[in-house]
């Protein structure tokens, strides 16, 4: 048995790698390096808490035994899963990291002299109200997770679900969680510390339901956040340094990536969070548009003639590639286009797909260079000076009418300049609007070609022509 | 007057708050997706407190109501901890640069 001090002092030492951790990322060349670190971290925290406990019992033996099995599961989900699917596996990962989050501040109500918070019935107060609010926000992040992995996974459908009274029942909701706690501080009545659980997972589900698919980034990261503050209340009641610097770190990182998503789709996190985008108004006026303008569209063979006379082309790849899983088709056409000496970039919103960073992910499963991959302002101006823009499975994000129609939902949002190329082509299946519920105006430029087909399909149709 | 030791650990906190942000501003948009993977998984290290209440039931008694909530925490964090680093790993795997990727 190692001593409270000592074992404090590792609990820092894994704090520190896992900051360490997340700094390898500022590149992709240190980053397998910070994930080394992130387990060696792991590993200590580990290690010593079993040190510092000291009299075993036969349960750790138990112990033992859940810990292969927890680990063998997640070895195999890690291994099997296909890239596609990382939104879901990592909504799905929240929701344990939250649900833990619950059974431990369960664990610690129920057994207060194991953690020494005091006795049954007589709980510190700080320790109460930190169990409490790591417990509730624990389940807001399991529950509001499962509904994100269950509307990524498509079982329930992407659409927003709203209802009147929504956002009050919402807020209700959420000051009697706060009152209850407070019952709870006054009282220590099992009671209350159940209930506010029950109302927590409820509150995640009614937060979750009105915010529609493509706005899944925000949630996604949002989540994230959730997970980590949840992570840093059980810190505060174990007096743990590891769990507080942790929870602490993936608070704020979630926070970020979701101011990041926010801004990229120009809207506020409050809206996002209120819900209901792209569920009603401007669809009908969009029908009556649709017939009025004309529409170029072509085939795969005038695609590949006009991609190998340029000299340069850019792909803009949005969620239609991940649903189609044209990223390896995709990687074969640039091939043989680089070798009739194209120059060929790739151009990534960062809202595109359904997660932050999704595209890049999938792009390098396909073997393509990080380097060859520009975010949005890095490669913006190279638009006007390039002869061919492939749009595969984006659509509201290179939307010029984000520039020009201050009426547009989308108004003010950054987009990619597409429409400045020489000619776009624009991989589609139909001429249907994106998420946003608005029809895209580079569909009727003159320089634009549709190609109506499943982007997988149309990628090795064109991948034939080139030869 | 001492000073409360929850005190420090708000300060831990406050301060980590702060580290989290510039590190993860540093972060390259490239690896977003393994960001949220790896945060994901140093989340896990709740399972800290899992295998505490775990261990806590006495010898006679190692099945109580606290101790089965630490096993399942310690499930449910494990998964997490081992397919949070593996998946995060095997998409760092990815990232090359052009001249490695030549054939």
């Amino acid at each position: 048995m190692i001593s409270a001090n000592l074992s404090a002092i590792f609990y820092l030492i894994s704090g520190i790698l896992f900051i360490l951790a997340l700094r390898g990322l500022s590149s992709p060349d240190t980053s397998r390096q910070g994930n080394y670190f992130g387990i060696i971290g792991m590993v200590i925290a580990i290690v010593v808490t079993f040190l510092s406990i000291g009299n075993f019992s036969t349960s750790i033996i138990y112990v033992f035994l859940l810990l292969i099995v927890g680990g063998a599961v997640g070895s195999f989900i890690a291994f099997r899963i296909p890239m596609t699917a990382m939104p879901e596996l990592v909504a799905g990962f929240h929701s344990l990291v939250g649900l833990a989050a619950v059974f431990v501040a369960i664990a610690a109500f129920l057994n207060p002299s194991a953690f020494n918070l005091g006795s049954i019935g007589d709980i510190k107060l700080a320790s109460l109200i930190e169990m409490s609010i790591g417990a509730a926000v624990g389940a807001i992040t399991f529950s509001g997770s499962i509904i994100a992995f269950l509307k990524l996974r498509g079982i329930m459908s992407g659409a927003p679900i709203t209802f009147v009274g929504q956002h009050y029942l919402n807020l209700i909701l959420g000051i009697t969680i706060f009152i209850l706690i407070f019952y709870l501080c006054k009282f220590q009545s099992e009671s209350f510390f159940w209930t506010v659980i029950a109302i927590s997972f409820l509150v995640g589900v009614l937060l979750i339901i009105p915010i529609g698919g493509a706005d899944m980034p925000v949630v996604i990261s949002m989540l994230n956040s959730y997970s980590g503050w949840a992570a840093a209340g059980i810190g505060f009641t174990l007096e743990n340094t590891a769990l507080i610097i942790t929870g602490a770190l993936v608070g704020s990182s979630g926070a970020i990536l979701s101011y990041i998503m926010c801004k990229a789709m120009n809207r506020s996190f409050i809206s996002v969070i209120l819900g209901g985008f792209g569920a009603d108004n401007s669809s009908s006026d969009t029908k009556d548009k649709k017939d009025q303008k004309p529409v170029k569209s072509g085939n795969a063979e005038d695609a590949a003639f006009l991609m190998k006379n340029a000299s340069s082309v850019i792909i803009v790849p949005g969620y239609g590639m991940a649903v189609a899983q044209a990223q390896h088709a995709l990687r074969e056409m640039v091939d043989k286009l680089k070798k009739n000496d194209i120059k060929v970039t790739y151009a990534i919103h960062p809202v595109a797909g359904r997660m932050p960073g999704h595209m890049n992910v999938l792009l390098a499963e396909a073997n393509v260079p990080y380097d060859e991959v520009f975010e949005l302002e890095d490669i913006n101006n190279d638009f006007a000076n390039s002869d061919v823009a492939f749009v595969i499975g984006a659509n509201d994000v290179t939307n010029p009418v984000a520039k020009t129609d201050p009426k547009s939902p989308i108004f003010g949002m950054p987009v990619l300049d597409v429409e400045k190329c020489k000619s776009v082509l624009f991989v589609k299946r139909s001429l249907s609007p994106g998420y946003a519920g608005i029809d895209n105006e580079l569909f009727y430029r003159d320089n634009t070609l549709m190609l109506f087909a499943d982007a997988k399909k149309m990628t090795e149709d064109i991948v034939k022509n080139l030869d | 007057m001492e000073i409360d030791p929850f005190i420090f650990r708000l300060s831990i906190f406050i301060l980590s708050i702060f580290i989290g942000y510039y590190v993860v501003w540093s972060v390259t948009p490239s690896l977003h997706t393994p960001l949220m993977s790896v945060t994901n998984a140093i989340s896990s290290v709740i399972i800290v407190g899992a295998i505490i209440a775990a261990l806590a039931g006495s010898s006679n008694n190692i099945f109580d109501t606290s101790s089965i909530f630490g096993y399942l925490a310690i499930i449910l964090a494990a998964v997490n901890i081992f397919g949070g680093f593996l998946v995060t790993q095997r998409m760092l795997q990815m990232y090359k640069k052009k001249k490695n990727n030549k054939k």
